[in-house]
């Protein structure tokens, strides 16, 4: 699996949609709701973030979060959306 | 703080669209998930009605639309609807047998904005292909398939499975895997319209169903990471039924090419259904009020065993359409589910029995087939 030095971004028939209750990432045949945090990782999966940069801007968001946990949160994050091959790595 | 996703709920807000444009098809397909009773050219609706239909479906909270038919690719005016589709914000899905789809419709496909496209083959090899769609277009389809796999768009090969393929299930998945795409669907054919016609020849037998199992998933671990593999299982082997559409009335929409307004493909065979039309009606008070929506919807049209079950939530008692084709009665417990007092008509006896009927109808040759037609 791709290392922290990956550049994820969302795969082709993948994107990510603005509504009135967040966030959706839409897919082929299914749609996943994302919270605010999921959100903000999927914005920085540009193919241009690196895992840690990604994870560096979210500590900015989000202070007072570990750095560990944070690492964790988002490696999760994307391994699940990996998974269902909504994003890749370039 | 957790980064979480969640599947979304089902909740009456529609999330998907099928804008079924057209029942023109140069195919003939012995498992078409059409009516009986296709409609005519004449019928189908003007391109400013459908742009209106697309505009107002987004407005509802709609996510996804899904481009079908017939053959969409017949519509002349798909790249303009697609388009509409896209700019209104919706997520556009083509699902197509890839004829009449050149390079010029390509790139005009392209520019429209259109996100995926769902390719389905007959089979992996001309005979067999040719003797489910009634005409030789096997390899034109595969020609296409390559030509996808270098293409700009998102792509799913859809392979549909029954009992005169599913004994080649490894060869059909690696012809699907061939063409790289980022998905490959199994579907089983669903048993409804055409499909329902010619049961007795496409039924699967408990011992493929068993198999298809252990196969898919053997294929879905080793191509973990490249792509996904769904599976779509034949309900009548299913010890509960599926929740069909997520529920009438629950998630998703269905215009059909003269405006008609349905909770699902089949809705029409049910008795004494009124549908509403887009060309009077607006879509929003055709999905929250109108009489074919809120028959079923819900939970209180339920009688025992469904209406007392802790299953009820999940699976909404299966489908109204399979519970009337099944058991004349569209308010039925669907006999796919092991509860139902009908479920005896589709476990083993069946198969069985429709292996038998196939049998003395005169075998699989081509004569006993019921080939869809195509509407003028």
């Amino acid at each position: 699996m791709a290392s922290s030095g990956g550049h994820p971004k969302l795969a082709r028939g993948c994107r990510l949609k603005a509504t009135a209750e967040g966030d959706v990432l839409l897919m082929p045949e299914s749609m996943l709701r994302m919270n605010g945090c999921g959100s903000e990782i999927l914005k920085r999966c540009d193919g241009a973030h690196t895992v840690d940069e990604i994870v560096a801007e979210l500590q900015v968001l989000y202070t007072g979060v570990e750095l560990e946990k944070l690492n964790a949160e988002v490696e999760s994050f994307l391994a699940r959306l990996r998974d269902k091959m909504a994003i890749v790595e370039v | 703080m957790s980064c979480s996703m969640s599947s979304t709920q089902s909740k009456p807000t529609p999330l998907a669209l099928i804008a079924e444009l057209t029942h023109r098809c140069p195919l003939r397909c012995t498992y078409c998930s059409n009516p009986l009773q296709l409609q005519a050219a004449a019928n189908e609706l003007a391109t400013a009605v459908w742009e209106s239909v697309f505009r107002q479906a987004a407005e509802m909270g709609v996510m996804h639309a899904h481009f079908t038919g017939g053959e969409p690719l017949v519509r002349g005016d798909l790249e303009q609807l697609v388009s509409c589709a896209h700019e209104a914000g919706l997520y556009t899905n083509l699902i197509t047998s890839g004829i009449g789809l050149t390079e010029r419709r390509m790139d005009a496909l392209e520019a429209s904005g259109l996100d995926h496209f769902q390719l389905s083959f007959q089979d992996c090899e001309p005979e067999g292909a040719a003797a489910i769609s009634g005409v030789p277009v096997h390899e034109r389809k595969v020609a296409l398939a390559k030509r996808m796999a270098t293409g700009p768009f998102a792509f799913t090969i859809n392979m549909v499975v029954h009992r005169q393929n599913l004994d080649r299930l490894e060869a059909l998945i690696a012809f699907a895997e061939s063409f790289s795409p980022t998905r490959i669907e199994i579907a089983n054919v669903q048993y409804y319209g055409w499909a329902f016609e010619n049961r007795a020849r496409l039924m699967p037998t408990r011992e493929q169903v068993e198999r298809t199992i252990r196969v898919v998933a053997a294929a879905q671990e080793r191509l973990r990471g490249r792509m996904t593999i769904d599976f779509v299982l034949p309900d009548y082997y299913a010890r509960y039924p599926k929740a069909c559409m997520g529920g009438w009335g629950q998630r998703l929409l269905l215009v059909d090419p003269m405006g008609d307004v349905l909770p699902c493909h089949a809705a029409k065979i049910i008795p004494e259904m009124r549908f509403e039309n887009v060309s009077r009606t607006p879509l929003r008070g055709i999905w929250e009020s109108s009489e074919a929506f809120e028959r079923f919807r819900g939970e209180e049209w339920m009688s025992e065993p469904c209406s007392s079950c802790e299953r009820r939530t999940g699976d909404h008692g299966g489908c109204r359409c399979q519970a009337f084709l099944l058991t004349g009665r569209a308010e039925a417990t669907d006999p796919a589910c092991s509860l139902s007092p009908d479920h005896g008509m589709v476990t083993d006896r069946l198969p069985e029995a429709l292996v038998q009927v196939c049998v003395a109808e005169g075998g699989e040759t081509k004569e006993v087939w019921k080939y869809r037609v195509n509407p003028s």
